[in-house]
């Protein structure tokens, strides 16, 4: 369980140093996107035409802020849980998404896929979202502003906190790390 | 006859859906303390650090403890001595939830239709459970209900020959089969007989109750406590990464059921189980 600080752009090789259980604390700038903006990403995709932001080496994180008050940059912004996005982010990680952001399982499919894509998946602790809101220091509406708290948000962050679910290599920190603690 | 007016209600629902949201019951707090003292898992204390943490930046600074500001759930215990007037009284519930949600910038995460999914901006409609009791009190007890949770529930109409062995299986199975997904350390809230709805209604019934506070029957008291003992057994831990704190409780409530039948309904809570009381 290593320490490590990320700065995104993430390349492929600095993402393959990752292991399951690292905790990780990432700066630069991540995207947010939760159901109907992955909806919306991958019909694009579908019609072949641009997404709103480079999406290459980048980092995507679920989540749906709740409202900024007068003076803040953003409101609650935790993690949601994730198997939702199953059925959209392999399209994304064929397009070089190098990471994924949020909570809980994710299916056999996305697995292989960043595998095969080199690619991560962390998780940030879900029901912090007032903690985690201070390590974001900006946040501006990019796409979609329709989709209210779904909208896709550029965030700027520091030092924000997350623990490596998925390596390149195939480990799985919610299967091994219950393995580990079974007594039943 | 007690008269009550809805404005009282609507200023009452507005208030409690904000600190609701702001401030976690001190139930809650405690069990992350006492889970930080048995977690074994070095993941598993530093997310429950995280947590304590997070507690203390929402309460102080009025912020929502979770980004998932929740459905408004209600359990209304009218007294058939109250007079509700002005208006109606589910109108008056779902407007403290429209000006709460609105003034306390609580994020609006209800869609008007299932299938169409268009937002509809202001977190209504609520749920609404009015018991009708007797007296002359208006109590109104709100839980603000994660979504992540929520999808992590289940019900299953057992045979009465699967007996107790079958309905605490299930209830282990419902809980592995949910792993990271509700946000680990949960509460486990259990609706055992009655019809088909009236056990889902039972279970979410059972969550309302405070952290640590047993069943006044015996036998569900501890089968309450045993189930509990079992699943921080399975090792999911804390947001699922492995440890001892998967449940920070176990609630159970049972009904009387058909000679046919053994309903067993699953509602599961994140750790951020928010609930705050009212009385009128
Ligand atoms: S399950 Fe609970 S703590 Fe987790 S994101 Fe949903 S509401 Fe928040």
């Amino acid at each position: 369980m290593a320490k490590v600080y990320l700065t995104t752009p993430v390349s492929a090789e600095e993402i393959s140093k990752l292991k399951a259980g690292d905790q990780v604390y990432i700066s630069g700038v991540i995207y947010t996107a939760r159901d109907a903006a992955h909806k919306r990403l991958v019909e694009l995709v579908e019609q072949c035409k641009e997404l709103p932001f480079d999406i290459k080496d980048q980092l995507i994180y679920f989540v749906g802020p709740t409202p900024a008050k007068p003076g803040k940059v953003i409101g609650s912004a935790g993690p949601t849980t994730s198997y939702r996005m199953d059925k959209y982010s392999p399209t994304l990680l064929d397009l070089g998404l190098r990471g994924m952001i949020g909570k809980g399982g994710r299916s056999q499919e996305v697995k292989d896929s960043m595998i095969k894509n080199k690619a991560v998946y962390m998780a940030a602790v879900g029901g912090a979202g007032a903690l985690i809101a201070k390590r974001i220091k900006k946040a501006e509406v990019i796409a979609y502003e329709d989709l209210g708290p779904e909208a896709i948000r550029k965030l700027e962050v520091e030092n924000f906190p997350v623990i490596v679910i998925n390596d390149v290599h195939g480990n799985d920190l919610y299967l091994q790390g219950a393995e580990k603690y079974r007594k039943y | 006859m007690r008269e009550i007016h809805i404005d009282r209600i609507v200023d009452a629902v507005s208030k409690m859906v904000q600190t609701a949201n702001f401030d976690l019951g001190g139930d809650v707090e405690n069990a992350f303390k006492q889970a930080l003292n048995k977690e074994e898992s070095p993941t598993g204390r530093d997310v429950l650090n995280q947590l304590l943490e997070n507690v203390e930046i929402a309460r102080t600074e009025r912020v929502p403890i979770c980004q998932d500001t929740g459905f408004a759930v209600f359990i209304v215990e009218l007294g058939q001595d109250v007079h509700i007037v002005g208006g109606n009284l589910n109108d008056a519930i779902n407007e403290g939830v429209r000006r709460g949600y609105k003034e306390g910038y609580l994020r609006k995460s209800i869609v008007g239709h299932p299938l169409e999914r268009k937002n509809t901006g202001d977190n209504t409609p609520a749920i609404i459970h009015i018991e009708l009791v007797e007296g002359d009190q208006l109590k109104i007890h709100m839980s603000a209900k994660g979504g992540g949770s929520e999808n992590m529930s289940f019900l299953k109409m057992l045979k009465p020959s699967d007996g107790v062995e079958g309905v605490k299986d299930f209830i282990i199975e419902c809980v592995k089969t949910a792993g990271p997904n509700p946000c680990p350390p949960i509460v486990v809230g259990v609706g055992i007989g009655g019809t088909f709805e009236k056990a889902a209604y039972l279970a979410k019934k059972s969550l309302f109750r405070e952290i640590g506070k047993r069943s006044k029957l015996p036998e569900i008291a501890e089968l309450e406590e045993e189930l509990l003992e079992k699943i921080n057994k399975l090792g999911i831990g804390p947001q699922g990464m492995g440890g001892r704190t998967t449940a920070l409780d176990v609630h159970i409530e049972i009904y009387p059921a058909h000679i046919a039948s053994l309903p067993v309904a699953v509602n599961i809570n994140c750790h951020a189980g928010r609930h705050k009381e009212v009385i009128l």
